[in-house]
């Protein structure tokens, strides 16, 4: 208890003191962790509440008061919207409504499809040939080619050489976008191995694939979930594209695209027929778009600043 | 009438987590043709009182409050044009980093017109001629060759010539340089030195002096403040400061630096470090904000935040235990 | 510098051989014979041999490729197995309308995006850029043919501003021309605006962080002056960049754009040519897209020594 007192003592109603200045800004309330974390991120928070509210649709799309989509009904063609038909009937009598509801499935199977396959293939493709380096060249001038003709334009050419089916929409959507993954993946595997950590594991005898794979997989998730959002996007609007000309899923199928492009003959008199699935097309592309802006933002800053 | 008067000058930064209180009611003045150096350890606040001086502080995050009277007009209170009017006239300023502070795509003398087209409403042709009279007076060789180059065909030097060769050239009243030498070579630093003092005295402009190098202190200020953590500890005139600190934290700064003749022999030779880190500013923090560091502190500074208070005449310090000379009352 | 660019130009031909031998090799695997086509329902098998050979499809892959290719490079691209008419007179008809289309696109997207950019940048975090950057991502979202349908009811169905559907040859009058051009530039340069404009800001928002902006600004500079002087330059490269990628989605959008507006283009070309399986005309058109927007890029890279200074071949 016995502290030498090295100084004068002190009376404190002798000292200067400071005054402290008010601060300038407002303090912000900090919000619940979940909930912050939606405010924070509301792209995230709209775009998955929308793709929510699209799963539900096609995955209840019986139950939601449609009929078979498929139902032929020429006694009733081009009707507008009414009571019964809700979004109104197309030339073959068929009900909109229930076509678009259940269109609601082929546009999300296709688009998530369309990006799983293409990350997986451009994951192991990217990897050959960042790793493998005799493999380099050959697969990178593939790939500059593959990337110099137009997605779309690689995707109706591919459609033309087989049949429709949802099979093959998915298979040359995914040729026509893994490229993006592939480069992707390669950037990252390259910026790796010249990581120090890497030199001095290679140089300890570890075996190299096995370091690269180890590291590129952690590293290149975010950016490849990023990716794959945008890709699923991407794919959504050329399976549309696709039907919309004719080189999509068989017309019988309701897909957004194909319903757009029965009704392409008849929008100046009967635009209903085009808007109802455009709507629901735009909405659900709207709602994975906004999701990847915002998982771009969560995830990866740096890349949020290259877009 | 002091040329420039600062008074409980606060800069504060909203950032993700809290505000951050990087200058928080720091007050000064600087009478024309006077070098008033602002030292501390870098994020003590002193660049953002430089750029606050000048508003160049994005609001938002940031906002400024307090006063900023420049030749009796208050800075903070102009509109957008008027404070253009000023910057790069009245007063301007150089950075520490002539690498970056330069744009890369304009060439040298599109970028020294620019001042003087903008303040004094040359043509681009007499810009160019002036930028070519401005660039020999800071002593580049081969100006006209010069003038029309890019920035990264210069070397570091070279550059940082030209940044003062921008800053000068509509002879500003006040200039305000921002660790001016700190990304130079020493050699340069000390070219670099002189030519600011010289030019100073052909124009007779007062100079703000940012640094965190007691020897440029030493070498070209008339006074010096002392910051720390966004408030200013200590203030006096150059002499005395060295002669005679009186704030801790001071007297840690003064021992750091690294001096001839004590050598590098033996451990006792080491530069002398101040234990600790600046605490974190985005914390309301009671007592001196030193106090955490302090080889002195007590109780006592741990409650109540020390207020600045004339010491020896002409020298204020924010410290309890500062002793106090006799001040003529 | 010029080795390099040299280099530049050398990896280019190397990646148009890939696209040829690509494209070639898609039709090569092709399902369907064209010969059958041809020969029609009632063909015997021996017809169809015989208009095989006289096609030249019986021979080795590597061989066809090879005389194909020779042929490519005295520009000849072959003959349309529909209308028997020498494939690139038939490009040189349709070229007219998308060359039309595309130029006005890009004069539209960059004119209208890059400004935006340049705003939503120098207002990052306000409502001005929350606002255009949500257009941005709507751009994205809605397909080509969705604004297509649109805009062509609103502005010319109801307010009868623009002609509905069709195309007038720039011979017959610019206004007329531009005019049937105004909905289709628009609606295809819709996905490309939004692009540019999150790269500009996006770039503008690095640039704006620099030093050299804020001696700008102690120089007094007015902010447009910073923006667009100061700064845009600097961001002009990735811009650029993305104007010349951002070709392909300009290609991709102009089959569709066309068919909706019924403009007698290339892209119409192309999806009447894939629905009758007229190899030759699918190989040559997608092969000149190809060699058209790889050019551009080409052209893009050379130009960047006149943006920066500092970059040098």
């Amino acid at each position: 208890m016995s502290t030498i007192e090295v100084h004068s003592p002190i009376d404190p109603s002798k000292l200067a003191v400071v005054h402290p200045l008010p601060d300038v800004l407002e303090p912000r309330k900090s919000r619940r962790l979940l909930i912050g974390f939606f405010m924070g991120h509301p792209a995230i928070a709209v775009g998955a509440l929308l793709l929510l509210l699209m799963f539900c649709i096609a995955i209840l799309s019986p139950y939601l008061g449609t009929m078979d989509p498929t139902q032929l009904a020429t006694w009733k063609r081009t009707r507008p919207p009414s009571a019964v038909n809700w979004f109104g009937t197309d030339m073959l009598g068929r009900d909109i409504y229930s076509r678009v509801l259940y269109g609601a499935r082929i546009s999300l199977v296709v688009g998530f499809s369309v990006a799983f396959c293409a990350s997986v293939v451009g994951l192991a493709v990217g990897l050959v040939s960042g790793m493998v380096r005799w493999t380099d060249g050959i697969i990178m001038r593939a790939i500059d080619g593959m990337m110099s003709v137009p997605p779309i334009l690689l995707a109706i050419t591919l459609m033309a050489l087989t049949r429709g089916s949802v099979g093959n929409v998915v298979l040359a959507i995914t040729i026509a976008e893994m490229p993006r993954v592939a480069r992707l993946v390669r950037g990252v595997v390259l910026q790796l191995r010249e990581q120090p950590f890497v030199e001095a594991a290679i140089t300890a005898g570890t075996n190299m694939p096995l370091i690269i794979i180890r590291h590129v997989l952690p590293n290149t998730l975010a950016p490849m979930t990023v990716q794959a959002t945008y890709i699923c996007a991407s794919a959504m609007i050329i399976e549309a594209i696709l039907s919309f000309i004719g080189a999509g899923v068989p017309p019988v199928t309701p897909s957004w695209g194909n319903i757009m492009a029965e009704g392409r003959s008849l929008w100046q008199v009967k635009p209903y027929i085009v808007m109802f699935p455009a709507f629901f097309l735009s909405l659900t592309v709207l709602a994975v778009n906004l999701l990847g802006d915002g998982l771009r933002d969560a995830l990866d800053p740096r890349l949020a600043k290259r877009v | 009438m002091a040329l420039l008067e600062v008074e409980d000058l606060q800069t504060h930064f909203r950032t993700p987590d809290g505000i951050n209180r990087s200058v928080d009611g720091v007050t000064f003045s600087i009478e024309s043709g006077q070098t008033l150096a602002l030292v501390g350890e870098s994020g003590c606040g002193k660049s953002v009182t430089a750029m606050s001086i000048l508003r160049l502080i994005p609001e938002p995050p940031g906002k400024m409050a307090g006063k900023i009277r420049f030749m009796g007009r208050n800075l903070l209170d102009l509109s957008d044009k008027e404070m253009r009017g000023i910057r790069g006239n009245d007063i301007s300023m150089i950075f520490q980093e002539p690498m970056n502070s330069l744009n890369p795509v304009l060439t040298i003398g599109r970028q020294i017109g620019e001042t003087l087209r903008l303040h004094q409403g040359l043509s681009q042709k007499e810009a160019e001629q002036r930028a070519v009279d401005m660039l020999s007076r800071v002593g580049i060789p081969e100006p006209t060759r010069r003038v029309g180059e890019y920035p990264h065909q210069l070397s570091g030097g070279m550059r940082q010539r030209v940044m003062i060769a921008i800053a000068l050239a509509c002879n500003p009243k006040l200039l305000i340089a921002d660790e001016p030498t700190t990304a130079l070579d020493v050699t340069i630093q000390a070219q670099i030195l002189d030519l600011v003092r010289d030019l100073k005295t052909d124009i007779g402009a007062a100079i703000l002096l940012i640094t965190h190098d007691l020897g440029v202190v030493a070498e070209v200020a008339d006074r010096v403040i002392v910051m720390y953590a966004g408030r200013k500890m200590e203030e006096a005139s150059v002499p005395e400061l060295f002669a005679n600190p009186k704030h801790p934290y001071t007297e840690g700064l003064l021992g750091a630096i690294p001096r001839l003749g004590s050598s590098l022999r033996g451990a006792t030779a080491r530069l002398s470090e101040i234990p600790g880190m600046v605490p974190n500013l985005k914390k309301q923090i009671d007592g001196c904000l030193f106090s955490e560091r302090c080889y002195k502190a007590t109780d006592i500074c741990r409650k109540i935040a020390p207020g600045l208070e004339e010491k020896a005449p002409g020298h204020v310090a924010a410290c309890h235990y500062a002793s106090k000379e006799m001040v003529p009352a | 510098m010029l080795a390099l660019a040299a280099r530049r130009i050398i990896a280019t031909v190397i990646v148009m051989a890939v696209v040829a031998l690509f494209v070639f090799s898609l039709l090569y695997l092709a399902p369907g014979d064209p010969a059958a086509v041809i020969a029609g329902d009632q063909a015997t098998p021996a017809d169809i041999a015989r208009i095989r050979q006289s096609l030249g499809l019986d021979r080795p892959f590597f061989i066809r490729f090879g005389e194909w290719f020779w042929r490519i490079l005295q520009g000849d691209l072959g003959r349309s197995i529909f209308t028997g008419s020498p494939v690139s007179e038939l490009i040189g008809q349709r070229l007219g309308p998308t060359i039309s289309l595309m130029v006005l696109t890009v004069a539209f997207a960059v004119a209208i995006a890059v400004p935006a950019g340049v705003f939503a940048a120098s207002k990052a975090g306000t409502w001005v850029d929350n606002c255009f950057m949500s257009l941005a991502v709507f751009g994205f979202s809605v397909p080509v043919f969705v604004i297509g349908y649109v805009l062509a009811y609103v502005f010319a169905l109801q307010l009868e501003w623009f002609p509905v559907q069709g195309y007038t040859a720039l011979a017959d009058g610019v206004w007329p021309w531009f005019q049937s051009l105004v909905l289709p530039s628009i609606t295809l340069g819709c996905v490309y605006m939004a692009l540019i404009a999150r790269i500009t800001r996006a770039s503008m928002l690095e640039v704006l962080q620099q030093e050299y902006i804020r001696t700008a600004r102690s120089k007094g500079a007015a902010e447009l002056d910073i923006l667009f002087v100061h700064a845009l330059k600097n961001a002009a490269v990735p811009i650029i960049t993305i104007v010349g990628i951002g070709i392909a989605l300009l290609i991709g959008g102009a089959v569709v754009t066309e068919s909706v507006f019924a403009i007698p283009g290339l892209g119409r070309l192309t999806v009447d040519a894939i629905m009758r399986r007229d190899y030759p005309v699918i190989q040559g058109v997608v092969l000149l897209f190809s060699f058209v927007y790889v050019l551009i890029n080409l052209l893009i890279d050379l130009a960047y020594t006149l943006l920066d200074p500092r970059i040098r071949y």
